[in-house]
């Protein structure tokens, strides 16, 4: 069920740094915590505390986003320490996605900036019906089964893309993003 | 390529090279730019000036404490504005929402904008004096990326910057003389306000209803910087008011945010502000009525004390926000005057209120928008009696009107007291269905817990309007509809018997009779105006400024708008100007 792939090799190593370096603390925790997310690097849901790596059956098929920060593997920093780190995942029907969106996602889960590319507002709206993301401050519509074009709205660019890998049965981060994260500021 | 090479090559005039270039860098540096002469004499803001500044000035937002938003001047008339034309237009360089009037001191104009700018400009000619610009980090929470104006004082130019630091500036040079943090960004406090100043103090408040913030007013001292006082719109435990937060914590994250800058009476020394809606959005997840949000507060500027308040609507559940403040008006009733407080509500009232030298007094409360929420108002207290069936709640959808943007939003109305008229930019015929959920609170993220879809009445024929109301009669003497616009545009009324506002999807400025409402002039700008218009003096001469520059709610709202009625509310093109127009 996982896609292994590239996978495998970057798990055992994760692993065992992650083994290695358990309880140490990082000296620049602040920095690694607001540095944007890397290859390898796991999510975890917001707000929760001690939450474990998020796996694609813990993103529920075609419902509302769920908001996740990345997880340095090798120190277990929770990159929370800027807000353009707000991931949304969502889990699609693979067949629905175009080729370039089916190859960024893991088992149908894609993920995307929470940032609205618009004002800086977080997408936090999901429309079930037409399975489209929206962001309810100026109502910039993206569609993530196609790369979070603009669908509707004054927003003025795509949500970049966070490309997605499993590594061992959990989701990871495959590549940085696709675009600068952030808003408008000309 | 090739100056590295020499450079590398020859070590000796290298080195000259650089102790030159450094020391004309540092000169450079260090020669202030030359102040223009028109800043030379810069003529300083007094609190007499403010207080009653002269004809051809417009030295505070509103131009004068009394919020009329009203010029003397009384060179442009029904008679004449077909001539006007542009003489001037000034590029802002932003995008986004340019809310802020053209001030003008002595034919110094002071213009914000987006994007944490400050523009001076010759008032005349639109000659840039100097451009100030404060860095905003990509991290900076900021939900409506706009600034509503700035203060003026003395030689100072006050601007509330969007991540909560209050800045003053020297109106000579554009230079920060201080700076002082007024609340933490990154739980979500921001602001967009434009400073009131009065008393020696300068007043700002902070945005952030959406965000779980305490609402509060905060003033400094003008010349130092110096906190002189923080007043919360949401008592803490054991203060008054606070038995109307009966349930736990919930004050701390209770809204009533501040975002419209206050009116004032000298007279008293008081000055009186609107407060937004309570947080998270449901009533029901707030018991009580939530005092002081969707209220104006009456706070006496030399200590923050609260000296009166009216809540036009408690326990709001429908993202009424009042943070526009009332007018200082009298008026007149059954024969008597009263001293007033006018208030355009967003919950769709026209509300009567009589000013003292504390309390706040009820008078009379009309709708002026379809509203299907109030069922009556307490004819003693104003409260108003709700219908159960349009508050919605958690799990429990409601339909209302007017929408959550309210019969009219944050733009400021207008009064002239040659006509006796109240000018007001409504929206029309617009609704909203909401459901509320459970929401939990975590710093600088959203804290709503509702889900919303607007809709248009049936049979609308029209959404924007403007509005004519008589004061002393309290009745509705004209009104102009847009059949396919909303109408985002602050007002202006002039002494020669004009009203001035933009506000619409065709980025049309537009001039109206103040007495019949007959539209008389219009001119297409670059983008659709949502800027307060002003009215100044140049040379003898009459001039009217407005900023155009659509964005945040109006955009919002427009695209909201087209997916209902698809081309019916094309998209506006974004960008900012300053524009000023006059007789040629």
């Amino acid at each position: 069920m996982a896609k292994i792939g590239v996978g495998r090799r970057a798990v055992l190593k994760g692993g065992a740094a992650l083994l290695l370096v358990k309880g140490q603390t990082v000296g620049a925790q602040g920095d690694a915590a607001a540095i944007r997310p890397k290859e390898g690097d796991f999510l975890v849901k917001v707000d929760t505390p001690g939450a474990k790596p998020l796996t694609p059956d813990d993103v529920p098929v075609g419902m509302t986003q769920t908001m996740a920060w990345p997880l340095d593997p090798m120190d277990g920093t929770v990159r929370n320490g800027s807000r353009l780190n707000r991931i949304l995942l969502l889990r699609l029907d693979s067949s629905t996605l175009t080729p370039d969106t089916r190859a960024r996602a893991a088992d149908g889960v894609v993920a995307y900036t929470a940032i609205c590319t618009h004002t800086g507002c977080e997408v936090i709206d999901w429309h079930a019906d037409e399975q489209m993301l929206s962001c309810p401050c100026h109502y910039s519509k993206f569609d993530p089964k196609d790369g979070a074009r603009v669908a509707d709205g004054p927003a003025p660019r795509a949500l970049p893309a966070l490309p997605l890998q499993t590594i061992d049965g959990k989701l990871a981060v495959a590549k940085p993003f696709t675009t600068r994260v952030g808003f408008e500021q000309p | 390529m090739r100056t590295t090479k020499v450079v590398g090559g020859t070590a000796t005039a290298c080195a000259v090279a650089v102790l030159v270039n450094a020391s004309m860098v540092t000169l450079l540096s260090q020669q202030p730019a030359p102040v223009p002469a028109i800043l030379q004499s810069y003529k300083p803001v007094t609190a007499e000036r403010l207080k009653k500044p002269d004809d051809g000035d417009w030295l505070s937002v509103r131009r004068t404490y009394d919020g009329w938003g009203y010029s003397p001047l009384e060179q442009l008339t029904p008679g004449n504005v077909a001539r006007l034309q542009p003489v001037w237009v000034f590029a802002t360089g932003e995008r986004s929402g340019h809310q802020a009037p053209p001030m003008v001191n002595n034919g110094v104009m002071f213009v914000a904008t987006p994007g944490n700018q400050v523009i001076a400009l010759d008032a005349k000619t639109g000659a840039q004096l100097w451009r100030y610009r404060r860095p905003i980090s990509d991290e900076v929470i900021q939900l409506h990326r706009t600034s509503r104006g700035v203060g003026l004082y003395g030689n100072k130019v006050y601007f509330a910057a969007a991540e909560a630091v209050l800045v003053a500036l020297d109106a000579a040079t554009g230079k920060e003389v201080w700076t002082a943090k007024v609340d933490e960004n990154r739980n979500g406090y921001y602001m967009s306000v434009a400073p009131l100043v009065a008393d020696g103090k300068v007043m700002v408040g902070a945005s952030g209803g959406e965000l779980g913030i305490r609402g509060f007013i905060a003033a400094f001292d003008a010349d130092t910087g110096k906190p002189a006082w923080k007043t919360y719109t949401v008592p803490a435990p054991g203060e008054t008011g606070s038995a109307t937060w009966p349930q736990g914590d919930q004050w701390k994250t209770g809204g009533g945010s501040v975002w419209v800058t206050g009116n004032y009476d000298p007279e008293t020394n008081l000055a009186y502000w609107g407060t937004g809606n309570g947080g998270p959005w449901m009533g029901d997840q707030r018991p009580g009525d939530n005092l002081y949000t969707s209220s104006t507060l009456a706070i006496d500027v030399a200590t923050g004390a609260i000296k009166g308040h009216h809540q036009y609507h408690p326990n709001d559940s429908w993202d009424w926000d009042e943070v526009s403040p009332p007018i200082l008006a009298d008026y007149t009733r059954n024969g008597r005057t009263v001293k007033g407080l006018i208030d355009v509500a967003r919950d769709g009232y026209l509300w009567f209120l009589e000013r003292s030298n504390g309390p706040i007094g009820f008078v009379e409360g009309t709708p002026f928008v379809k509203q299907n929420v109030f069922k009556s108002l307490d004819p003693k207290t104003g409260r108003p009696d709700v219908d159960p069936d349009h508050k919605p709640g958690t799990g429990k959808r409601a339909t209302f009107c007017p929408s959550l943007w309210g019969g009219k939003n944050w733009p400021p109305v207008a009064f002239s007291p040659k006509t006796r008229l109240l000018y007001i930019p409504a929206n029309e015929n617009l609704c909203e269905t909401m459901i509320g959920a459970p929401v939990s609170y975590s710093p600088g993220q959203r804290y709503v817990g509702a889900t919303y879809t607007f809709s248009i009445a049936e049979g609308a024929d029209h959404v924007g309007e403007v509005q004519a109301w008589n004061i002393d009669t309290g009745k509705r003497v004209w009104t102009h509809t847009y059949a396919t616009s909303p109408n985002w545009g602050p007002m202006l009324a002039t002494g020669g018997g004009l009203v001035f506002s933009g506000g619409t999807n065709d980025r049309e400025f537009h001039a109206f009779d103040a007495k019949s409402g007959k539209l008389l002039w219009k001119f297409p700008t670059n983008s659709g105006i949502i800027g307060q218009p002003t009215s100044f003096l140049a040379g003898g001469r009459q001039y009217v400024a407005v900023q155009s520059g659509w964005g945040v709610d109006s955009q919002g709202m427009e695209t909201q708008l087209n997916n209902l009625r698809p081309g019916d509310f094309p998209e506006v093109p974004e960008g900012g100007a300053v524009w000023v127009f006059a007789i040629k």
